[in-house]
């Protein structure tokens, strides 16, 4: 018996780092990452759904070495992750750093904080201060780029410990910065994409090509194709403040969530956009005719699916499960975690 | 009356008994009427005796003189028998001479009778040798009709004998001349200046002549079209003159014309008299009339083209509407001409399209005005100092409204004129109805005012970087506002009333309500507030993430003063303030708090006690992460940052400040802090604290987001250590 009701995880302290366990795919689980300036107090947190009872299981690592602004899982090893990390250098002054993690074999979740095995560090000091994420390849999880400051630095993460193979350096004027990266999954993964305008944040549709989305501090999102990047192909705006995080569902991709410093979470249906045809092809023209749900559904219109309200902060990450296309978690500022599921109804419309 | 007439009383009777009579008389009578009736019997009996005896006289005397008479006739008849005798005797020699002269003469007499009917062919051959000479002379005399009767009583001859060689020569000499005679005829039709009349009658010439009748309507059109050709050329040269001069023109050339040639074309044509032997085919009236109308339609469709295209672009409404009833009027006696024709339609339909055309005019020039107004409305705020802004902005508000509400009430004034009672085309409800109710309310008014909504909403359109001043928006939101609560009624009840509304609208056609356009308006409204407020937030929202963004927290000095970019947003947010105040009430119900001084102590006391309540007690030693805030969440509620504004003063100031501080809040968790820049926070926070506090309508609002933003900074402080209240009170009360 699926049960629709949120389930909400607490966590003591500041948090804006979410990952889906991304190599996983039978079991609901993600990372999340604290933020505490007390540096060797920071945590990691991984917490899994049991789709049978709706319940969780949480394991606590100890992450020591400060405080984690952002965390990805590797895309190949269930165990493996990065995270970069905010910590106090000897003159006093504040540092990112990158490093690669292996989650201990453990038999049971159990109530105590087990440590971390750090693989490596991925050092981008000697590349600049303001490291803004450490992005795993798609698909290959020997590779990573970096972005910091106005460079980016592509990592091979083999056994030899992490090395910078190739970087990059956006040079105009005005001392630009990058402030986040991504993967284009298409195009046989070979493509990084990098952002260089004050808080915007952006996903890739993995379904189709050209096809990509942003969000920002203009409270809108809006969708783009890379082929004509004048105008954005749509443009919405349901929060009602900035827009911290979109990601579109990977196998239903009309399934768009955002998350929103309003402490709202949205997951609005963009069919227009979609890879699948607007609806299902029914067949001939006399079946709409027989079935008018048929025909409803195949209408389906661009709009807001769900409203999630259960967090009281802003909330800076969501992120689709890696196991279960219907869940997906949300994580606020003040620690709180609420895993949701897609309507029922919605999800049978798209199914049926 | 057979009683009567055997009534035996009746002394003139034929059954009179006179003993009968007598006894009644005894019986009946006194004596001494019996006595009178015996006087008067014996009267009576005297005067007929007398009466009796001169008729007898009189007759005697007749039959004497009878006798008499026929005694004399018997002597007279004698006489005439010996009279009778003599005359027959002479009658019987008379016959004999008479029988004796024709004997005599009869054989002359057949030779005569020959000589003569010899003499009269002589004469028809001298007639037809002479013909083609004649014939000539009167085609050079140009009395061309007595040529034709000439020839035509020649034709039967010489097509009888045609045969014959001598015959043959005179037969093609003759045919020669028709010929020439006709070509003669059809020259008179390429003739410019020939006359209709004189052009009818060489028709009617040409087909006596045998001439095809139906080859002969089409030349006579041709003909016809060249000089109606002419004239629509004359028009069109025309086309820049004054309209009245052109409809003048139009009626009177290519109009007249064209009735005469029709009129022409069917007394020839088609109601010539059947008495004479032309041989016109069954079917040539049905076709000559089918060539007549589409003649007529090609030209008054040139004609229609050529006066619609006129009537387009008259600057002046009275003077089209003049020139329209003119057209009109000469298109419905044209109607009367043309029987199968309907141009009344068309012409009414010209009108109509006239008065759509003046309408739309009048909305395009209306919809100028309007974009020259925003234009100079935009110039005047892009030019102001921000020092002049409350009084000014009324009057923009003013000069926003008013001159296009003046301007459309000329443009009603104006297109009255159509519906003056005595117009020709007044009397058609079509026209009317179609130019009230359509022209005038849908397309001019309501088409107008949805311009000036889509206008209005449009500023919300487009990017985030306003390439106007915002106060625009301001200014357009509470223009909407107006138009809602007043100008839209005003402006559709003028119409109403002036264009007589309720008795066309009553035929089921749907119109626009009062209430739907107001809908839009309010709409709009609400829209263009909710953009000013979020670019207003927007633009604060910049000032203070910079501010945030661009400084090193980590190695800040201790603060001594309230950073400018605070005071610079309290500047900013007042002045927005009292920008806002020039067009919007304080928030209704509430007291205008700005002019009440005693309360601004007072309020600060006890916010800032509230304030210290959550965080003064507050050290390394005993800080619970999140505690606080949690705890204070628990009694607040959820604040909406880009909510819905509400059209008074305090909830748009309260819109701005909101999104100006949750941007200020975001940024300052994107970094970590010094002790002394937490105090610096703390300082900054304070500084806002005072200020903004009241432009909003719940202040507790203020609070919150501050105390978040404070909290905030805790969190993110390596040393969360906060300045003594007294020295932020005194470092921002030093300004």
């Amino acid at each position: 018996m699926e049960n629709d009701s949120p389930v909400i995880y607490g966590l003591e302290f500041q948090t804006r780092a979410l990952s889906a366990q991304t190599a996983e795919t039978d079991i609901v689980r993600f990372l999340v990452g604290t933020q505490s300036l007390k540096f060797n107090n920071n945590q990691v947190h991984l917490v899994e759904l049991n789709e049978e009872t709706g319940g969780l299981k949480t394991q606590v690592f100890h992450h020591p070495i400060g405080e984690i602004w952002s965390l990805q899982a590797s895309p190949t090893e269930p165990n493996i992750f990065i995270t970069c990390y905010n910590t106090l250098s000897d003159d006093g002054s504040c540092q990112m750093k990158g490093a690669l993690w292996k989650l201990p074999e453990l038999k049971e979740y159990t109530n105590d904080v087990e440590s971390l095995k750090k693989l490596a560090d991925i050092d981008v000091t000697p590349h600049g201060t303001d490291l803004k994420t450490i992005a795993y390849h798609p698909m290959d999880s020997t590779k990573a780029v970096s972005v910091v400051d106005n460079k980016f630095i592509l990592w091979d993460l083999t056994d030899n410990g992490p090395q910078a193979t190739t970087s990059g350096t956006l040079a105009s004027k005005g001392q630009p910065r990058f402030t986040n990266g991504k993967w284009n999954p298409h195009n046989g993964c070979n493509q990084f994409v990098t952002l260089n305008e004050n808080n915007v944040h952006l996903d890739f549709n993995v379904n189709r090509q050209y096809i990509l989305s942003t969000c920002g501090d203009d409270g809108y999102m809006k969708f783009w194709d890379i082929r004509s990047p004048t105008e954005p192909i749509l443009s919405r705006m349901e929060h009602s403040h900035w827009v911290w995080s979109i990601r579109i569902n990977r196998f239903h991709d009309q399934l768009v969530l955002t998350s929103s410093s309003d402490s709202r979470v949205i997951l609005c249906s963009i069919a227009s956009i979609s890879s699948e045809p607007f609806g299902h092809i029914v067949t001939p023209e006399d079946d709409c005719a027989q079935n008018d749900y048929n025909c409803k559904k195949n209408k389906l219109e661009d709009g807001v699916v769900g409203r999630y309200e259960e967090h009281e902060d802003s909330v800076y990450a969501v992120e689709w499960s890696s196991a279960d296309p219907w869940t997906f978690a949300s994580l606020s500022y003040d620690g709180r975690l609420v895993l949701n599921k897609v309507p029922r109804k919605y999800k049978y419309q798209i199914l049926l | 009356m057979a009683e009567n007439s055997n009534n035996p009383y009746d002394i003139n009777g034929q059954h009179f008994n006179p003993d009968m009579y007598f006894q009644k008389l005894l019986k009946e009578c006194t004596l001494k009427q019996i006595m009178d009736h015996e006087a008067e019997i014996i009267k009576n009996t005297q005067i007929l005796h007398s009466d009796m005896q001169t008729l007898v006289y009189e007759n005697y005397n007749k039959f004497i003189s009878a006798t008499d008479t026929i005694r004399k006739m018997k002597t007279d008849f004698k006489e005439m028998e010996d009279n009778m005798d003599l005359l027959a005797k002479n009658m019987d020699s008379i016959t004999s001479f008479s029988e004796q002269i024709s004997s005599t003469l009869q054989g002359t007499r057949q030779q005569i009778a020959k000589l003569s009917s010899v003499h009269t062919l002589l004469k028809k051959l001298q007639f037809l040798f002479k013909l083609p000479g004649n014939l000539k002379d009167k085609i050079n005399e140009e009395n061309y009709a007595q040529a034709v009767q000439d020839y035509i009583h020649a034709q039967r001859v010489l097509n009888q004998y045609g045969n014959m060689p001598s015959f043959q020569g005179i037969q093609k000499d003759c045919e020669d001349i028709v010929q020439e005679l006709k070509s003669r005829l059809r020259m008179q039709f390429h003739k410019r200046d020939a006359s209709t009349k004189s052009l009818a009658e060489n028709v009617d010439l040409l087909l006596q002549l045998k001439e095809p009748a139906d080859s002969l309507c089409a030349e006579f059109l041709t003909h016809a079209d060249e000089r109606l050709t002419e004239q629509l050329d004359v028009l069109k040269d025309m086309c820049e003159n004054d309209i009245i001069e052109f409809i003048d023109m139009a009626s009177s050339g290519f109009l007249s014309d064209l009735c005469l040639i029709v009129a022409s074309y069917n007394d020839m044509f088609i109601n010539r008299p059947p008495s004479e032997d032309n041989e016109f085919t069954d079917d040539f009236d049905t076709k000559a009339t089918a060539r007549l109308n589409s003649y007529i339609m090609k030209n008054m469709k040139k004609y229609f083209d050529l006066i619609g295209k006129r009537v387009e672009n008259v600057a002046d409404t009275s003077i089209l509407v003049k020139a329209l009833d003119k057209f009109h009027r000469r298109l419905q006696a044209m109607n009367t001409l043309c029987k199968d024709t309907d141009f009344a339609r068309t012409g009414t339909n010209i009108v109509i399209n006239a008065g759509r055309k003046q309408c739309r005019n009048h909305l395009d020039n209306l919809k100028s005005h309007l974009s020259e107004t925003l234009v100079k409305v935009r110039q005047i705020l892009t030019t102001k100092t921000s020092q002049e802004g409350d009084n000014s902005l009324a009057e923009l508000q003013a000069l926003l409204i008013m001159p296009v509400i003046e301007k459309i009430k000329g443009v009603l004034q104006d297109l009255l004129v159509f519906l003056q009672p005595d117009l020709s085309f007044s009397l058609k409800t079509q026209f009317l109805q179609n130019f009230c109710v359509d022209e005038v309310r849908e397309g001019l008014i309501v088409g107008f005012l949805h311009h000036l909504v889509i206008t209005a909403s449009g500023f919300c359109a487009g990017s985030d970087i306003p390439k106007f001043p915002p106060t625009l928006l301001l200014l357009l939101s509470k223009m909407c506002i107006e138009f809602k609560e007043n100008n839209v009624k005003y402006l559709l009840t003028t119409t109403d009333d002036l264009f007589n509304m309720k008795q066309y609208t009553s035929s089921g056609n749907v119109i626009t309500t009062e209430s739907e356009i107001c809908d839009k308006f309010q709409e709009a409204a609400q829209n263009l507030l909710n953009h000013y407020v979020r670019i207003q937030g927007l633009a604060v929202s910049q000032m203070l993430r910079k501010s945030v963004e661009t400084r090193d927290w980590l190695h800040t000095i201790e603060p001594r003063t309230v950073r400018a970019v605070m005071k610079r947003v309290v500047e900013d947010v007042t002045l927005i303030d009292t920008q806002v105040a020039a067009l919007y009430d304080d928030s209704d119900g509430q007291v205008d708090r700005s002019s009440d001084s005693s309360r601004k102590t007072h309020s600060v006391s006890v916010s800032r006690h509230h304030y210290r309540s959550s965080w003064s007690s507050y050290t390394p030693n005993h800080m619970d992460s999140s505690l606080v805030t949690n705890i204070h969440k628990l009694f607040s509620e959820r604040i909406e940052i880009f909510s819905s504004v509400q059209f008074n003063k305090a909830s748009i100031l309260t819109g701005i400040i909101k999104i100006s501080l949750k941007t200020f809040l975001e940024c300052v968790r994107l970094r970590t802090f010094s002790k002394y820049g937490l105090q610096q926070i703390q300082v900054d926070t304070h500084y806002l604290q005072l200020y903004l506090w009241r432009f909003v309508s719940d202040e507790n609002v203020v609070h919150f987001l501050l105390d978040e933003i404070l909290g905030s900074a805790v969190h993110r402080c390596l040393e969360p250590v906060l300045m003594e209240p007294s020295v932020v009170d005194i470092i921002c009360e030093r300004g």
